[in-house]
């Protein structure tokens, strides 16, 4: 709630201008019936008409300024409250883009979208409603109370009963649905993801025949939101009735109890008259703040779940200061480095020592699962390292800030993923203001500049969502690129040609060697070919290195990786025979 | 334009009410009760309360009596209160899951090449965001509007009752404040329109961000996503701004115009009293019901611009719902319930795009049991020929037929059951392994699961997770390698063994030695079964019965392996450039 409420900071005069408009309006409002008695008394008695219409003119002056108020109001209220709003939905854009790996696994990213849009739009709305509506019914509630006193202290005693037993039913109502709202918002992140998976795996959905079964998982869904949703209305339901019910009971009160003291002679019948119109004011107040109670319990609930996004803070903290390589320290240095992901059973990879100097080419091969992505995963820092410690240049990742670190890097994730825009605006993705020559001499090393330009525009061509309107292979040519672009000094090629054809593969290889700068690269890969020509090839089996070393010493000292050598030249010499 | 909008709209919303009709109509009487019931009270109170004449004097038991009858009257409020309100819950919220559903049913019938072009994160804004803004707009509608025209009705009836003229000019002057808020209303609905429109932009690009934050972060692109995440954002300001304070504009504005007619009711009452038609004990009671008139047409000009917004998020789900789904099925499709295999493909052109030709004549026939290798350069159309055989895109020339009969004559559902489909990119849903892999038969044993996941040699990593088989998948898989979605991906398929078979680089990201293991299981697997693979080792290729080499879209070469080198074309030189190491 708190992280919430600091956003007022930027709009202090206006969250308070908008309330007092609003009350200045009421005021206004107030005066009218005090002009319609003079109409009566005076204008009436002495039958002076004139006077009526000079009255006439007052009230229409007054409903005037009243509209006045009420529009400055209700700008200021819309100003805070999407001006709030905004800057909410930006901070916590910012907050997710500086989340660790680790957060986003944890948390997936269907309940931060419906967080960013559909939670900010409730807070919005209830801040806007808040600031129009929600000074207005205190002061009259209070103030009618403050009035019953004025006519008699021994009946406005109902009024100190009265009060604290709405106070009571309204507020309870509110603690009671906050927590059951949050679960509606947790039951709509459901539906959310079941929609969202449903556009991504459409054509396996369709593959398997499984669009009855998604539509009943989907239905399922939704009735269970809906079910949560009638639960909480439920509540609701009965804040109306039951208020109703309290102050219509002290309404009769105040007349039985009147009548007493009527006959006593204490009280005037106007007194009680009076009484009675209090305490019914005080209902129409209520009325109007019921519908807003429920919006201010969504709001609430609403803003807690942002706060809860907002407490996540990254397990990883970056140094701010940048940090100067160490002269003649090896590019990377594995010092016992492991891996053990968060609620996993045991550590994916560990006890890694491994040596890499300038411009060397690492080849890691090993089985599915044997840790391959998770050593990957630790050069760019996605994870700290769960024991032992990585040097880049000599300085320790951990001390690097996080620009310079990812700055070094150019990685090519396993999943090829481009976003919808031009490739020229993929490739521009980690060097904003690349050149076409840069991004013309990456898409040629990366073996894609062909295919590229026989598309309509060239580099102009429009992706479209998921860059479903390429192959795989030409994605994964693109994702390359898009990590050459800004010439890193360490190249991660995480099985990133699994969809090229051995004669690309070789000449992408061949092309990375050739035309860049001393650059340190990692690739990873299932096909020996791939890494065979490696300064270094590491052979990894159930997350622990079996065997570091040349093709050929591999060869002859690491059974794992002969094995692997093996099957695949099986295949080839079948092929050469 | 927006008028013929929103009539259609809610036209349509009424059709999706109509089946609650009932319950509509029980709210609708559970309101008209409550407001009279309302309205006595006062009466009453004011009954018991002139009773009060003076020290003495005064009749306790009639003044019980009129208490009574008031608590009897609160109590009738309260309870038609409460069923209303439970009522208009219900409905609301009914309607909106049936909407709901029907978007995503829908959604589940569009073509592919709808879901593939445009942006899934609006798409997700329409059927969340929209839907809810929806349901906030009618719960508000149901509950106030219902409540405001009975009252308006109610204290009509006491106006007339107490002085015609008077109450005729109340009449006359007060739907003014509905041309006011109508007046607003149609101009704001194009501001809500924009404001869901920027809503849904937003939605798209933090679907992609938040969706790919991992890619973001590593190309240090955070600065840049939060750029355009800005500019969109500030656009979003600017138009909820406008949507918010423009349609905020109707009750201030109709409650002034009430306000001129109270000093007109006011005024022509005060003459009246002047010249002795009206005393003036009847023109206090008569304000006060003008008063009471008017508040219900400020409700109802609020619930306006309400309803304006649930208008436009409606309309845009409905567009959704209006899209064209795919091409229906003919009443005689044949189910095809269990292939030979035969594969014909006659003249067949296909494009994507119709300025862009992709496909152009193909032709091929495949025999049942025969295994086709698909070969060529990426991009060449290998991953198009599977979408026309899967129909997820369907042919615009030519035809395509399974055991004789043209695809487009077969249900899409029995054709596809015939398939078993694994793609490079793998697809799981969030649920457990058990769940995943039995997702093309729900129905199918534990044993049958496991005893598939040891064929594909998925058991043993299976084995190892935290909870085993009923490990929880997280969304999109991110707690699984790639390569081991790969393998539950192929254990899919494994446990539904359908006649014919289709293998997009189904292993590309399992280690060879898997590999190796599973491809005897596929081969095991194909046997006598239709199978076309898409594959790099040649291993695989070399044991195909015919080999297309494929390029821009045209099969330019076709043979077995032995056949193709003989004729020295591409294939001969593709298969020389990729083993000359």
């Amino acid at each position: 709630m708190k992280q919430v409420l600091k956003y007022f900071k930027n709009y202090k005069v206006k969250a308070i201008l908008a309330p007092l408009f609003k009350m200045l309006e009421a005021s206004f409002e107030l005066l009218v019936p005090l002009v319609m008695a003079a109409i009566i008394d005076n204008g009436i008695k002495n039958g002076d008409k004139p006077y009526i219409i000079k009255m006439g003119i007052i009230m229409v002056l007054l409903g005037l300024i009243g509209l006045a108020c009420s529009i400055t109001a209700q700008y200021f209220s819309a100003k805070t409250a999407m001006g709030v709003g905004k800057e909410l939905r930006y901070d916590l854009f910012k907050h997710i883009e500086s989340l660790s790996y680790t957060e986003i696994d944890e948390m997936g990213s269907s309940t931060l979208i419906t967080r960013m849009t559909s939670d900010v739009n409730q807070v919005q709305t209830g801040i806007n409603m808040f600031l129009r509506l929600f000074m207005r019914s205190p002061f009259i509630v209070f103030g009618a109370t403050i009035m019953a006193f004025t006519v008699d202290v021994e009946s406005a005693k109902v009024f100190f009963i009265t009060l604290p037993v709405l106070i009571v039913i309204v507020f309870g109502i509110m603690l009671i649905s906050i927590p059951l709202y949050k679960k509606v918002q947790g039951r709509l992140d459901k539906v959310l993801l079941q929609t969202r998976e449903n556009l991504a795996g459409a054509r396996v959905i369709r593959a398997f025949g499984q669009e009855e079964n998604e539509k009943e998982d989907f239905a399922e869904a939704t009735t269970e939101l809906t079910k949560w949703q009638l639960v909480v209305g439920g509540i609701s339901t009965f804040l109306n009735p039951l208020t109703y019910a309290v102050v219509n009971l002290s309404i009769a009160v105040l007349i039985w109890k009147g009548a007493g003291q009527v006959d006593d002679g204490i009280l005037l019948q106007g007194d009680v008259y009076a009484l009675v119109n209090y305490m019914s004011q005080i209902l129409v107040e209520l009325v109007k703040l019921a519908n807003l109670i429920i919006i201010e319990t969504k709001a609430v609930a609403c803003a807690n779940r942002l706060a809860s996004v907002f407490d996540k803070k990254s397990s990883q903290v970056y140094k701010e200061e940048k940090v100067a390589p160490v002269s003649g320290a090896p590019k990377l240095q594995f010092v016992g480095a492991g891996l053990c992901y968060k609620d996993a059973k045991e550590a994916s990879i560990e006890g890694i020592n491994l040596t890499v100097n300038r411009g060397d080419t690492i080849g890691i091969i090993g089985g599915t699962g044997s840790g391959k992505s998770s050593f990957i995963n630790l050069i760019p820092r996605f994870y700290d390292c769960t024991e032992g410690s990585l040097l880049i240049d000599g300085v320790d990742v951990k001390d690097y800030p996080k620009e310079q670190l990812r700055d070094k890097i150019g990685i090519v994730p396993q999943k090829a993923v481009l976003f919808s825009g031009t490739i020229e605006d993929n490739m521009r993705w980690g060097k904003a203001d690349a050149t076409e020559e840069e991004i013309d001499m990456a898409l040629d090393i990366a073996q894609a500049k062909e295919f590229v330009e026989g598309k309509e525009g060239g580099i102009k061509f429009r992706l479209n969502q998921g860059a479903k309107n390429l192959s795989v292979g030409q994605k994964q040519r693109l994702t390359i690129a898009r990590a050459l672009v800004k010439k890193p000094e360490i190249l991660i090629l995480d099985d990133s040609s699994s969809a090229l054809d051995y004669a690309t593969d070789a000449k992408l290889r061949m092309a990375i060697k050739e035309k860049t700068d001393n650059m340190t690269v990692f690739i990873v890969s299932q096909r020996s070919s791939s890494i065979m020509h490696a300064d270094q090839i590491v052979v990894l089996e159930d997350g622990k290195i079996e065997g570091i070393g040349t093709h050929d010493e591999l060869l002859k000292s690491c059974e794992v990786y002969q094995e692997i050598c093996s099957s695949q030249n099986k295949e080839e010499v079948t092929d050469n025979e | 334009m927006s008028k013929t909008m929103n009539k259609t709209t809610v036209g349509r919303i009424m059709k999706y009410i109509k089946k609650y009709m009932f319950f509509v109509i029980l709210s609708f009487v559970c309101a008209t009760i409550s407001v009279i019931t309302t309205l006595v009270g006062p009466i009453l109170t004011g009954k018991a309360i002139d009773e009060l004449i003076g020290p003495g004097k005064i009749n306790f038991y009639d003044v019980k009596w009129y208490i009574t009858l008031f608590i009897i009257a609160m109590c009738i409020t309260v309870l038609t209160q409460w069923i209303m309100n439970v009522l208009n819950n219900h409905i609301t919220y009914s309607v909106v899951r049936d909407i709901r559903i029907e978007a995503f049913n829908h959604l589940e019938s569009l073509p592919l090449s709808y879901v593939d072009s445009h942006k899934h994160g609006d798409i997700v804004s329409r059927i969340v965001s929209d839907i809810d803004q929806f349901a906030d707009g009618l719960l508000m509608g149901f509950t106030q509007l219902f409540t405001g025209v009975v009252t308006i009705v109610g204290t009509l009836g006491f106006m007339l009752y107490i002085n015609v003229p008077i109450a005729l000019v109340v009449v006359v002057l007060t739907p003014i404040s509905l041309f006011v808020a109508s007046f607003i209303a149609k101009r704001t609905y194009n501001l809500f329109q924009s404001q869901s429109e920027s809503r849904g932009e937003l939605t798209a690009l933090v679907d992609e961000m938040i969706g790919q934050q991992k890619i973001v972060q590593a190309f240090g692109y955070e600065d840049d996503a939060l750029d355009r995440f800005d500019k969109i954002n500030n656009t979003l300001e600017k138009d909820s701004m406008n949507a918010t304070f423009y349609s905020s504009l109707t009750n201030p504005c109709t409650r002034f115009v009430n306000s001129v007619v109270y000093t007109a009711v006011g005024i022509i009452g005060a003459f009246s009293a002047i010249s002795g038609k009206l005393t003036v004990g009847q023109l206090t009671c008569f304000l006060s019901y003008a008063n009471q008139y008017t508040k219900p047409f400020n409700e109802i000009s609020n619930v306006i611009t309400e309803l304006q917004n649930a208008l436009a998020c409606a309309g845009r789900v409905f567009e959704l719902i209006d899209e064209e789904p795919e091409v229906a099925e003919p009443g005689d499709a044949k189910v095809l319930s269990e292939a030979t295999g035969e594969i014909t493909i006659e003249n067949v052109d296909f494009s994507y795009v119709p300025e862009k030709e992709l496909i152009k004549d193909l032709n091929l026939k495949v025999k049942p049991g025969m295994r086709v290798a698909i070969v060529g350069p990426t991009g060449c159309g290998k991953s198009t020929l599977i979408n026309l055989l899967m129909r997820f895109y369907d042919v615009n020339e030519g035809s395509i037929k399974v055991d004789g009969t043209d695809i487009r004559n077969i249900t899409r559902e029995s054709l596809r059951d015939n398939y078993g489909m694994v793609l490079q990119e793998t697809w799981l849903k969030s649920g457990t392994i058990k769940e995943n892999i039995a997702y093309g038969n729900p129905n199918a044993t534990d044993k049958e699961i496991i005893e598939a996941a040891k064929k594909a040699h998925a058991h043993s990593f299976i084995k190892r997770l935290p909870q085993g088989y009923d490990t929880v998948i997280t969304e999109d898989g991110g707690n699984l390698s790639q390569g081991q979605k790969q393998l539950l991906c192929i254990t899919r398929v494994m446990l539904l063994l359908p006649p014919m078979l289709i293998l997009d680089e189904a292993t590309s990201s399992i280690d060879t030695m898997t590999e190796i293991r599973i491809q005897k299981a596929f081969n095991k697997m194909m046997e006598g079964r239709t199978s076309f693979i898409v594959a790099h080792r040649l291993s695989t290729i070399k044991e195909a019965d015919v080999i297309l080499v494929m390029k821009d879209g045209n099969i330019i070469e076709q043979g077995s392996h032995k056949e193709l080198l003989k004729q020295k074309g591409f294939y001969y030189n593709l298969y020389n450039a990729q083993f000359a190491h």
